[in-house]
């Protein structure tokens, strides 16, 4: 009998329907995966199966544990099980663990709140869950507070408090779409590992395709609220009956149709760029050390070229693009665009930048929720000595918006009307309108789901082929890159170790590091030729 | 945390260097002669030659400042132009007040909102909730001389627990000078107590939303547990801050008070001193509560490092 079984479960809140009718079982020692897009209840699915829903939510149907339908547990009942049967990890780790409170305490309470044993073992045992998750004791005494750990290692604190107690199912919530690749990677062999060791059932839930298709048993692609498709994972990924299945696979490794690049004369110069921050002092009255952010950094981009910066969070990348876009100053070595230094006389020129434009990550923080389209994406205006008024301003707005794929009539509406991904298009369209020679993407698709992001970068590639951009596409994500860059810089402690065009790069990756990164990105199974192929036997 | 310490120290040193300063110059130092502001116009001007002499204004204003600045040190505040008596005796005097009457209206309202803004978060939008959030609307809303007046009305004058007012002194024992003081403490206490409700309940209403609350519900920590081991010390920052703004606050800032309840208080010396134009009694007070307010907010900052390990390393 499956540890797990789901059946029909329904759930609303306030009357909004959320779940409708998903069933699914997880036997011990598997892997079962739920995928699906923002908004597919996949979340749902596991808080449900924590019994931690919000208030409000009406639920039907059974969640059936071990044989008992949680769904008729009362809350002490509840609590006795979570943590101690059920543990959970989320995707968060930055902000999962108290701030206040030792990694030690934070672990122990695990055991002391379920009374598993005496105060002296449960250290005793924290020690060794920790030193289990990868985070030896000499290193990582209990004494360590959270913001002494990085994000992956704070994750293995939040992995250590769930499996303290040994519980017979593990709920992870997208575990490493908050971590770099190379932490990933690390990440997902340790759950694969405790999976094995301990027997545990794990359910995973992510967006990407390509951490299911490594490490899942079993599939369950989500929509709506639904499962629409479900089995071996291998089974579902040759043949992929639904054809949402077909959609997000696709989108997942969709390659944008870029064109050749025109490159011309060097457009932005970036020469012998390096930046400090001082960090805290060790000692008292000693010197401030200093963290050297961007190290020597020169390379140029040439007019219609597409180069893409790539590292894992630390590398520098966002102080390098502060110093491009002339928001900080460097301590020293010179950025000019188009020969005119981007920070003149302890001032950022603003000649210069009104020549360039940034699209940022976050679609939903990035505009002011008050003001309507047609204002947020004429902000650049300002810029401009004489900016188009009345009707050349009409047209202005309408072009832009026309270019990004959406229509004129939107510019009256407000910024909530929009979906994720109509906002990232506004974004641009707001970044195109005063025509810039240069702009810098900035994880531009790295909030979006993958077939936002696909229609994203197909927006940017038929962008580029009609308008000639020019543009510098920054990303944690080496496989985002390749479809829509000529060229990569690969950066790492400050420094750029390998910059090539992007074809050579991806097949012939030269410094250590890069191969590193490539080798840590999960992988999508090659697309299935044929659609009838023989089964697997699983 | 030993260097989070010096430089919290090093702060405090030169924001009272620099109070001084500022208050030393607003009195000495501005356009005008003291002397003959603290006689008024119709003062004779052997008079003022007189006080001129004693307050030592033929000095320079360096030597002013270094023998006004280290008579404080040495705790000589000068003489009270009004009373003749020395300005230190005067303050110490009414010091065993004002300080008991702060510390006491502090505890109440802490005692009453703590309690109160946990209640009023862990049921948000409920009926217990509701009734908390009007309640300190009418706190904060209601005048607190009034509210003294109404204390004073029924426990003193209907049902004779308390006295009216006045203050027997400590001499008469502990207990005593607490009754004494606990009508103007519960006056000033509850428009305090009022708004740091709501700075408990909005700042654990944030912190109950973090993700880490959710981690520890699914550890199996109940709703209340987690609440009260995760949610409380992270929510105390603000609440830290509010207090230490009340604390100096109460200090000086009850003049109502100390009339309405007839204290001989600090809040009351000030007042009298202005209205005699007692210079070197304002500007020794003065003095005093700015040292007060910058100690205050020196032990809040100590006590944010206790309660969040985050400022212990930061520089």
């Amino acid at each position: 009998m499956s540890l797990l079984c789901i059946e029909n479960l329904s759930l609303a809140i306030h009357g909004t329907s959320i779940l409708k009718g998903v069933s699914l079982e997880i036997a011990e020692g598997e892997i079962t995966a739920l995928t699906g897009e923002s908004g597919s209840g996949k979340s749902m699915t596991a808080f449900a199966t924590m019994g931690l829903l919000p208030k409000g939510t009406v639920a039907s149907g059974a969640i059936a544990f071990n044989g008992t339908d949680m769904l008729t547990l009362s809350e002490p009942q509840m609590c006795d099980l979570r943590g101690r049967e059920i543990g959970m990890v989320f995707q968060e780790p930055m902000t999962a663990l108290n701030p206040v409170q030792t990694i030690g305490a934070q672990v122990m309470e695990t055991m002391l709140i379920h009374k598993a044993m005496a105060p002296e073992h449960a250290e005793e045992r924290a020690r060794e869950v920790l030193d289990r998750v990868g985070l030896p004791i000499d290193r990582f005494p209990l004494s360590r507070y959270p913001h002494e750990l990085s994000g992956g290692q704070r994750q293995r604190v939040v992995i250590a408090m769930a499996i303290a107690l040994r519980p017979r199912l593990l709920i992870a919530d997208e575990p490493t779409t908050a971590l770099d690749v190379t932490t990933q990677a690390q990440i997902l062999d340790l759950l694969k590992r405790l999976v094995k060791e301990d027997g545990m059932a794990l359910m995973m839930i992510t967006h990407d395709l390509a951490v299911v298709s490594d490490m899942a048993d079993t599939l369950n692609v989500m929509r709506h609220g639904e499962i629409v498709e479900a089995g071996p994972t291998a089974k579902v990924l040759r043949e992929m009956r639904h054809p949402y299945t077909r959609h997000l696979f696709e989108a997942s490794r969709h390659q944008a149709d870029l064109g050749a690049a025109k490159a011309a004369a060097p457009l932005l110069s970036v020469q012998n760029v390096s930046r400090d921050y001082p960090l805290p002092r060790e000692s008292l009255f000693g010197a401030r050390p200093m963290f050297k952010a961007v190290r020597n950094v020169s390379f140029d981009i040439r007019r219609g070229e597409r180069v893409g910066l790539v590292g894992e969070s630390g590398c520098g990348k966002s102080t390098l693009t502060r110093a491009i876009l002339g928001l900080e100053p460097t301590q020293s070595g010179k950025i000019t665009l188009d020969g005119d230094p981007v920070w003149q006389d302890g001032h950022p020129n603003l000649t210069v930048r009104r020549k360039m434009q940034v699209v940022f990550q976050d679609p939903y923080g990035s505009f002011n929720p008050r003001h309507r389209v047609s204002r947020l994406i004429t902000e650049p205006f300002h810029l401009l000595p004489d900016p188009p008024r009345h009707a050349a301003r009409n047209t202005a707005i309408a072009e832009a918006l026309i270019a990004v794929g959406l229509k004129p009539e939107d510019a009256d509406r407000h910024i909530h009307a929009f979906s994720g991904g109509q906002r990232q298009r506004i974004a641009i369209a707001r970044a195109l309108i005063i025509k810039p020679d240069l702009i810098v993407f900035d994880e531009a698709v790295s909030a979006l789901d993958v077939r936002v992001r696909a229609q994203i970068l197909d927006l940017m590639a038929d962008l580029s082929r009609a308008y000639g951009l020019t543009y510098l596409f920054i990303s944690h994500d080496l496989s985002v890159v390749r479809s829509i860059t000529d060229r990569v810089m690969v950066m790492r402690a400050g420094e750029i170790v390998e910059d090539r065009p992007t074809a050579d790069l991806f097949t012939a990756p030269d410094h250590p590091y890069t191969r590193d990164l490539m080798n840590a990105a999960p992988q999508l199974p090659d697309f299935p030729e044929a659609q009838d192929a023989p089964q697997p036997a699983l | 945390m030993l260097g989070y310490i010096v430089k919290r120290l090093i702060s405090l040193a030169m924001s009272l260097i620099v109070a001084s300063v500022v208050i030393f110059g607003v009195v000495e130092v501005a356009p005008g002669d003291p002397a003959s502001f603290m006689l008024g116009i119709n003062a004779q001007p052997d008079t003022v030659a007189a006080l001129r002499t004693e307050l030592g204004l033929d000095q320079s204003k360096l030597d002013r400042y270094l023998s006004w600045v280290g008579g404080m040190l040495t705790g000589d505040f000068g003489t009270s132009y009004t009373y003749r008596t020395p300005v230190a005796q005067m303050i110490a005097d009414r010091m065993w007040v004002s300080l008991p009457l702060a510390l006491y209206a502090l505890t109440l309202s802490t005692l009453i909102a703590f309690p109160a803004g946990i209640f009023a978060a862990a049921r948000r939008g409920e009926p217990g909730d509701l009734a908390v959030t009007g309640a300190t609307q009418l706190g904060v809303a209601i005048p607190n001389f009034w509210f003294a007046m109404m204390l004073v009305l029924i426990f003193a004058i209907q049902l004779r627990w308390f006295s009216a007012g006045g203050f027997p002194g400590w001499d008469g024992g502990f207990w005593a000078g607490m009754k004494a003081l606990t009508l103007p403490a519960i006056a000033l206490a509850l428009p305090q107590a009022a708004i740091l409700t709501r700075v408990m309940r909005s700042s654990l209403l944030d912190i109950l939303g973090e993700d880490f609350m959710r981690t520890a519900r699914a550890k199996g920590l109940s709703a209340r547990q987690a609440l009260w081991r995760h949610g409380l010390r992270n929510a105390l920052i603000p609440v830290l801050t509010i207090i230490g703004l009340q604390f100096a606050f109460l200090l000086a800032g009850a003049i109502i008070i100390e009339q309405v309840f007839f204290l001989p208080g600090l809040g009351r010396l000030i007042f009298q001193a202005i209205t005699q134009r007692d210079l070197i009694v304002v500007e020794s007070v003065v003095m005093l509560l700015v040292f007060a307010v910058i100690m205050v907010n020196f032990l809040v900052d100590l006590a944010y490092a206790v309660v969040d390990p985050r400022l212990r390393t930061r520089v």
